[in-house]
């Protein structure tokens, strides 16, 4: 009886509306059927990326979620249990940021110190690798180039310790009291009259951004001329017989013919290097620093070993003394504090490539 | 004859120069290392080598396979490091190679938001406090949570993937018909067919394994399990106490470079082997997508 009267009051459009619910319905189900049968029969490879997920998952993704400490207080004795601590909200990082304790002080100074480290990198541990490849391309001897390549790439394949040990070993300064000479570079150093006989280079904050940023070089830049390489033998020889016709010298070559081909490679490198500007290594410094005296800090405590510090894993936290139930806030705040800067500035060196010259990482 | 202008001959000659300056500065510190770690006590206080060996003696290099208080640590790290390394590298080159392959399969479902799943954490990582509690959570504190902890790198399961795309379909479908599954598939073609690759990342791998210092020396409580990188580390650190130095036939620094020597060779020996392989790895590494 109501059916009969509904159906005599229904529309045209809305039979039309029904009609297409109604096929849709169909299509939905047999889309989840496809689905399903599409899974089915690839389950094995399913399987396989079971322990991917799971690794992806346990090491990556949960450690994202354990990013909410920096807005909650932590205390062993009254839960272990990250989650189910108490929100303190942004009071650390405000403290940190603002504050008018010595950590402020410290935190900026760390700030101050990994921009002008990455910076220094930047302006000479950016071209060199460029240059080599360049002089490498100029080496038409295929034994004698892939001879000085190869042994160019040797450092890279070395382990942070070992090469901060050699850092340690050669340039220690002498004890005259036992008559022991100093490191072999300290040695050389002391012999051309650059510095004292009893200068330890290394516990020196004047010393510190100069002997780190000499020491990547020496350890990346044959590694990473490899990149740079490879975009100058793309370069067709043809273009290079053009501009020599039209009487260009070396230096025009490179100027009009090289830099321009391998442009985009150019791009893409730089744009990465300032997405890491606040990411400086923490471990080189960690070793390199670890066994002198603290005041090396003024120059080499980066925002990385600063948080390191902060949080208590690694040294002493001399001059921070935090509330313990704060510890882990503090820690994680400058963190987030770190990876927001350097997320902000990958994007802005992205954006502006992408304006200026048409490449772009994404 | 190709004609050489006055600007490209200077230009050529000091290539040559610089090339081989650089890679003499980059070949010094290994000759020196290797120099004093076999010179004399008297010469290396003295400050005498500086290039070649100075009255060799081997006395520090001996010390560690004949004196058990300087041998027992050191090759009980680099057991450590082998264990660290093999187990290591088998577990994640495991992983990555499933992984790899499966994305490689063109029609699999949900292929981009797994690519995805994966790719992001290339470029967003929570960072170093909550990695570390995050280990400290999930209990990696001693051999086996190294091992499976710093088990995968999205790069390295890109590169395997970019790799297996290339490989050609028809086989694939040829083997198909023949009846084989999977597994088969990657066994006998797949893995078979991308040597280079699969060579190239289990060396990265092994090379990270190898030289692991920080998260190792952090996270692993037992010293005994300690790998090489962390006593190497001591030991370089001992040779810095002037006053112990007296006790010894070796310069303590000889010592130092002896155990630097000591966990190099492999990497020296492996190294003809690897830089055939690694600088077409940099380039296949491209992320695509």
């Amino acid at each position: 009886m109501n059916l009969e009267k509904e159906r005599n009051i229904i529309s045209y459009k809305e039979l039309e509306a029904l009609r297409e619910e109604a096929i849709f319905n169909e299509m939905e189900k047999s889309k989840v059927q496809r689905y399903w049968l599409t899974l089915k029969s690839q389950w094995p490879i399913f399987v396989m990326l079971i322990p991917v997920i799971v690794f992806f998952l346990l090491f990556r993704y949960r450690p994202i979620l354990e990013l909410v400490i920096g807005f909650k207080s932590f205390d062993a004795n009254i839960t272990s249990n990250t989650f189910a601590s108490p929100w303190i909200g942004f009071h650390a990082l405000q403290e940190l940021m603002f504050g008018t304790k010595e950590y402020t002080v410290l935190f900026w100074r760390a700030f101050r110190n990994t921009f002008t480290i990455s910076m220094y990198g930047l302006l000479f541990g950016f071209p060199i690798p460029i240059i080599l490849a360049l002089l490498f391309s100029e080496i038409k001897s295929d034994g004698f180039r892939s001879i000085t390549q190869v042994l160019t790439y040797l450092p890279k394949f070395i382990s942070t310790v070992v090469i901060t040990s050699l850092l340690f070993l050669m340039l220690r300064p002498g004890q005259a009291d036992v008559n022991i000479q100093p490191g072999v570079i300290n040695g050389f150093l002391v012999w051309l009259g650059a510095v004292p006989n009893e200068t330890n280079l290394l516990g020196n904050p004047a010393y510190f951004r100069s002997i780190f940023i000499l020491s990547d070089i020496w350890e990346g830049a044959g590694y990473g001329s490899i990149v740079y390489f490879a975009a100058i033998m793309a370069i067709s020889p043809t273009s290079y017989e053009a501009a020599k016709i039209d009487g260009a010298n070396k230096l025009d070559q490179i100027r009009y013919v090289t830099l321009p081909g391998m442009a985009p490679t150019l791009t893409i490198m730089l744009i990465l290097r300032i997405g890491g500007i606040l990411s400086v290594g923490y471990e080189k410094i960690i070793l390199m620093t670890e066994n002198e005296v603290h005041w090396v800090l003024d120059t080499a405590d980066v925002l990385s070993t600063f948080i390191l510090r902060l949080g208590n894993v690694y040294g002493s936290s001399a001059g921070l003394s935090l509330p313990p139930d704060l510890v882990r806030a503090f820690s994680t705040s400058a963190d987030l504090f770190n990876s927001f800067i350097a997320m902000f500035l990958v994007l802005g060196a992205n954006f502006i490539s992408r304006r200026v010259s048409d490449t772009s990482l994404f | 004859m190709k004609r050489l202008d006055t600007s490209e001959i200077i230009f050529k000659i000091l290539a040559y120069v610089l090339v081989t300056l650089f890679a003499l500065a980059t070949l010094y510190p290994f000759i020196y290392t290797i120099s004093a770690s076999i010179s004399s006590k008297n010469a290396m206080d003295a400050g005498a080598v500086v290039f070649w060996p100075v009255e060799p003696d081997f006395l520090a290099i001996k010390a560690f396979f004949q004196e058990p208080e300087q041998g027992v640590r050191l090759w009980r790290s680099y057991t450590n490091t082998l264990f660290y390394t093999f187990f290591g590298t088998l577990f994640s080159m495991g992983v990555s190679i499933f992984a790899g392959y499966a994305l490689s399969k063109s029609k699999l479902l949900f292929k981009r938001q797994i690519a995805f799943f994966i790719i992001f954490t290339m470029w967003f990582s929570a960072g170093l406090m909550p990695t570390y509690y995050n280990y400290q959570a999930l209990l990696v504190s001693n051999r086996w949570g190294i091992i499976y902890g710093f088990g995968v790198q999205a790069f390295n399961i890109i590169l395997l993937r970019n790799y297996f795309q290339g490989i050609s379909q028809e086989i694939e479908e040829a083997a198909v018909v023949d009846g084989a599954n999977e597994l088969q598939l990657l066994t006998s073609i797949y893995i078979p067919m991308s040597k280079s690759a699969i060579a190239t990342v289990t060396l990265f791998y092994a090379l990270s394994r190898w030289n692991g210092y920080f998260w190792n020396r952090i996270l692993v409580a037992n010293a005994n399990e300690h790998p090489l990188q962390v006593i190497l580390r001591s030991i370089v650190a001992e040779s810095g106490d002037s006053e112990t130095g007296f006790d010894y036939p070796y310069s303590l620094r000889s010592l130092a470079y002896a155990a630097i020597v000591l966990s190099v060779i492999p990497i020296i020996i492996i190294y003809p082997y690897l830089q055939k392989y690694f600088a077409k790895g940099v380039n296949v590494g491209g992320v695509k997508e």
